[in-house]
């Protein structure tokens, strides 16, 4: 099924001038994929995202999120349930002071008997390996574990979508592993479709397809090892490969024989084969 | 700079107190309170100390402290203390100590001076055993929960309650954001500790604007984060945290009952703080 | 300037419930005119000894001298050191305050030269701001505010670098930019470091970063210097940095994995030095000979 739609998407934050954040994105996501969404800082990512879960509205065209029109202001809460958005600083959405009330605070705002609540607080929290700190304090955590408490928070809400807008950018690489194992998980065990907002290529390379966005337009779109293969282009869009295939496009521009890689793992593969052949 | 502003004084121990029911705990203090005023001799205002000691004594917070809260305001009672002495006009039966000007010390001044001060402590070392049993966030569920009828007024107690609670819960993050900022433009050479009043209140604008944009910054992405989470006031929400009334709530409504009672029987028997002027002078 | 710590111990709310002890004896030497990396988790006590280097935190265990300046010693002058050690804070462009970007620039120069005209202060602000990449003129009467992220932080560099201080030092600069950006920014740090910053520290997670630019590096754990060396030789050991949690470089990570199928690819750990180490080995098995 068809999770997300845009048609001829374009979003201006000024109504007065005709500088679009979002210039004209036709795009879909079918439910259960996992979608990274890349680009430089000002390529229209955040305000992509943003347009999914209404907190925009097109200025022009249409978002429909499981056929639902994000313009239809009665259907904004149902869009709502089904769309949990992640941000990009851990200590700008915990609302409560203990972890728990937090996780909380979603299923309160749907109205959801108090048992059921408490089931729920259950699932968000083993499902991002926080079950254990139910009774901390979000400020005494770190920022992997802060984010983790975050992702729960929109989990509980039972969302079949969920959008991370940039949610690894503050944290040290510990923490990104952490959020990224849990953003993996929840893709591949429960089919959620996940939408990731990224930067870092190596993220964008756990998903099964990347979407390049260069102002405000979908550029490019397919698996992200194919995207990757195609680097003067990625160039043009000011994107910078993964380390791995910067070194094997070097290797091959002086004649040796490596496929591609885009991991240290693939890329000392490659190397292994090629010296053996050698 | 702010390292030693440690927010709310809440003492993490497991008692009988602080197991009590947030609203009940409330509903108590008001009846402490009550019986601070009613109190209108010494005897009264003893059985009140002998009260509070046995409310400290099961809250199993050291008694040191709860009388560290007093050093607060030790000052303003000392200050009331004072005028009370020096300025009390109510009737004398006997002849002033001291007397100059407007002036004038006389044995209803100080009888009511001591009492004064002895009632100001109560009160603060009181409503100070609340906040050290009990945590911010439990104490706005109280009060969002005893505030509850004001709703038919149209007070909106709902976000009222969660406008304290966030922040309470950003409190942490600024304090932590402004010592960074501070310690930013010192390296750059801002100097907060020499200066008059004014050069030091100037001082503080480097640090200000940035605290004050990273603030609006903060609200605007967790008004998002809060929207995405599918918030819409209280309209048709629910509850997770049910406050629940226990056998400690109701044993303690009785021990205040008594409290209560007993101040009053103590008035009534034993006459006013003045009665014993009159028994010494005979 | 030579940086010198010997035996740094630091305890956060020493007399209260939460003592926690920062740093445990840092023995550490920075030379001048090195571009050092500091890399360690979060909470293994990096931020704090940094802060030890501009007196923002006290000296209270140990000995620590940065240049001419003894920072044990009570009669140490704070500004002058201040003006010579500058530091750049985590997310810089949240320090910005003021209604335009030179006089937010100007603020470290007021502060230190009060003795400067009118005129020398818009020169030396002029030139840290062309020093990070801004056009002087087009951005002077700008509010910061109105500036875009990549910017900011640019304008936030040039309020510390415009007192011309002899060591910078900077924490995680390039965090949330995107690779470009990132790369930019260490071009702009060996810029600076090649003018007036003789030496430059910077703290990072970012073991790519730590490779491809610094002289050496010291890694922090549990409060002291475990490693510290070139990059070179530190992520030859990357088995112990990977025990410790840390990350390896990419090609520190792929040459410990070559390594364990017999084949060594002795490089300094940068990407174009290993490509070129990889191409060696491939030619001296007579590869180039058969593809030519």
């Amino acid at each position: 099924m068809e999770a997300v739609r845009f048609d001829n998407v374009k979003y201006s934050y000024r109504e007065e001038d005709e500088s679009f954040a979002v210039n004209g994105v036709t795009l879909s996501i079918e439910e259960g994929e996992f979608v990274a969404v890349l680009g430089r800082n000002g390529s229209g990512k955040s305000t992509l995202a943003k347009l999914i879960n209404v907190l925009l509205t097109p200025t022009e065209g249409s978002v429909q999120v499981f056929g639902m029109d994000t313009r239809e202001e009665k259907l904004t809460f149902d869009i709502r349930k089904n769309t949990g958005m992640v941000f990009q600083n851990p200590d700008n959405q915990t609302v409560a002071s203990v972890v728990e009330d937090d996780v909380a605070f979603g299923p309160e705002n749907l109205g959801v008997p108090r048992e059921e609540i408490g089931r729920r607080i259950d699932f968000a929290l083993d499902a991002v390996g926080m079950q254990s700190f139910r009774a901390a304090t979000p400020s005494r955590l770190s920022g992997g574990q802060k984010q983790r408490i975050a992702i729960a928070g929109v989990l509980a809400i039972l969302p079949k979508i969920m959008i991370l807008d940039e949610s690894t950018a503050m944290l040290d690489p510990q923490g990104r592993r952490e959020v990224m194992e849990v953003i993996r998980r929840l893709n591949k065990e429960q089919g959620m479709t996940v939408i990731l907002i990224t930067h870092f290529m190596d993220e964008a390379l756990q998903a099964d397809r990347a979407v390049v966005m260069h102002r405000g337009e979908v550029v490019m779109d397919g698996k992200p090892e194919e995207i990757f293969a195609r680097s003067e282009e990625l160039e043009t869009y000011n994107l910078t490969l993964p380390r791995a295939a910067y070194i094997c496009k070097k290797l091959r521009a002086a004649g040796m024989p490596v496929g591609e890689a885009f991991t240290a793992e693939e890329l000392a593969e490659e190397i292994c084969r090629s010296l053996q052949r050698a | 700079m702010l390292n030693d502003v440690t927010f709310g004084q809440y003492y993490p121990v497991r008692s009988f107190v602080h197991n009590m029911d947030p609203r009940a705990k409330i509903v108590f203090v008001i009846a402490y309170i009550v019986a601070i005023f009613l109190a209108d001799n010494f005897f009264g205002l003893a059985a009140v100390t002998l009260f509070l000691l046995v409310a400290v004594f099961l809250s199993r917070v050291p008694l040191g402290r709860v009388l560290r809260s007093v050093k607060m305001i030790l000052f303003l009672v000392i200050f009331t203390a004072v005028l009370n002495l020096f300025f009390y006009t109510g009737e004398s039966a006997y002849e002033p100590l001291l007397q100059w000007w407007i002036v004038s010390v006389t044995w209803e001044s100080i009888v009511n001076t001591i009492f004064l001060a002895v009632r100001l402590f109560l009160l603060v070392l009181g409503t100070s055993l609340l906040t050290l049993t009990t945590t911010p966030v439990s104490l706005t569920d109280g009060i969002e929960s005893l505030l509850k009828p004001l709703t038919f007024i149209k007070v909106p107690v709902h976000e009222l309650a969660l406008i304290m609670s966030i922040a309470l819960r950003f409190i942490p993050i600024l304090i932590d954001e402004t010592n960074r900022i501070i310690s930013a433009q010192k390296a750059r050479g801002a100097d907060f500790d020499t200066g008059g009043l004014i050069k030091r209140a100037k001082a503080m604008i480097p640090v200000l604007i940035p605290l004050l944009v990273s603030a609006f910054r903060r609200a605007e992405e967790l008004g998002d984060a809060m929207d995405a989470r599918c918030y819409r006031g209280a309209k048709g929400r629910t509850k997770y945290k049910k406050l629940t009334f226990s056998w400690r709530d109701l044993l303690g409504l009785l021990y205040f009952g008594v409290l209560i009672a007993g101040v009053v029987l103590l008035n009534v028997y034993l006459g006013s703080r003045f009665a014993f002027l009159a028994w010494i002078f005979g | 300037m030579q940086i010198v710590a010997k035996g740094l111990t630091y305890t956060y709310d020493a007399k209260s419930p939460f003592a926690s002890q920062a740093l445990r004896g840092v023995d550490l030497t920075i030379e001048e005119g090195e571009f050092f990396g500091i890399i360690g988790h979060t909470g293994s006590g990096k931020s704090t000894f940094v802060q030890h280097l501009n007196a923002l935190i006290r000296l209270t265990g140990g000995s620590l001298t940065v240049g001419e300046f003894d920072l044990a010693s009570k009669k140490c002058d704070l500004r002058a050191l201040r003006s010579k050690v500058g530091m750049v804070f985590q997310y810089p462009e949240y320090q910005l305050f003021a209604e335009t970007v030179e006089k937010d620039v100007a603020f470290g120069l007021k502060n230190f030269h009060r003795e400067l005209t009118e005129e020398e202060r818009a020169a030396a602000v002029r030139e840290a701001l062309e020093t990070v990449g801004l056009d002087f003129e087009a951005v002077r009467e700008q509010s910061p505010f109105e500036l875009s992220g990549g910017q900011k932080r640019r304008v936030a560099i040039a309020g510390v670098i415009v007192t011309k201080p002899e060591v910078l030092i900077l924490d995680e600069p390039a965090a949330g930019l995107d690779p470009l950006g990132k790369k930019e920014l260490m071009d702009l740090l060996h810029a600076i470091h090649g003018s007036w910053c003789r030496t430059v520290v910077i703290v990072s997670h970012d073991m790519d970063e730590v490779a491809e630019n610094c002289t050496r590096a010291a890694v922090f754990e549990g409060g002291r210097v475990v490693m510290c060396g070139a990059p070179a030789e530190l992520f030859r050991r990357a088995d112990q940095l990977i025990e410790m949690g840390l990350d390896v470089p990419t090609t520190a990570h792929c040459a410990r994995i070559l390594r364990s199928r017999g084949i060594d690819v002795e490089s300094d750990f940068t990407c174009d030095d290993f490509a070129e180490k990889v191409l060696e080995l491939w030619r001296a098995k007579g590869g180039a000979g058969r593809a030519q």
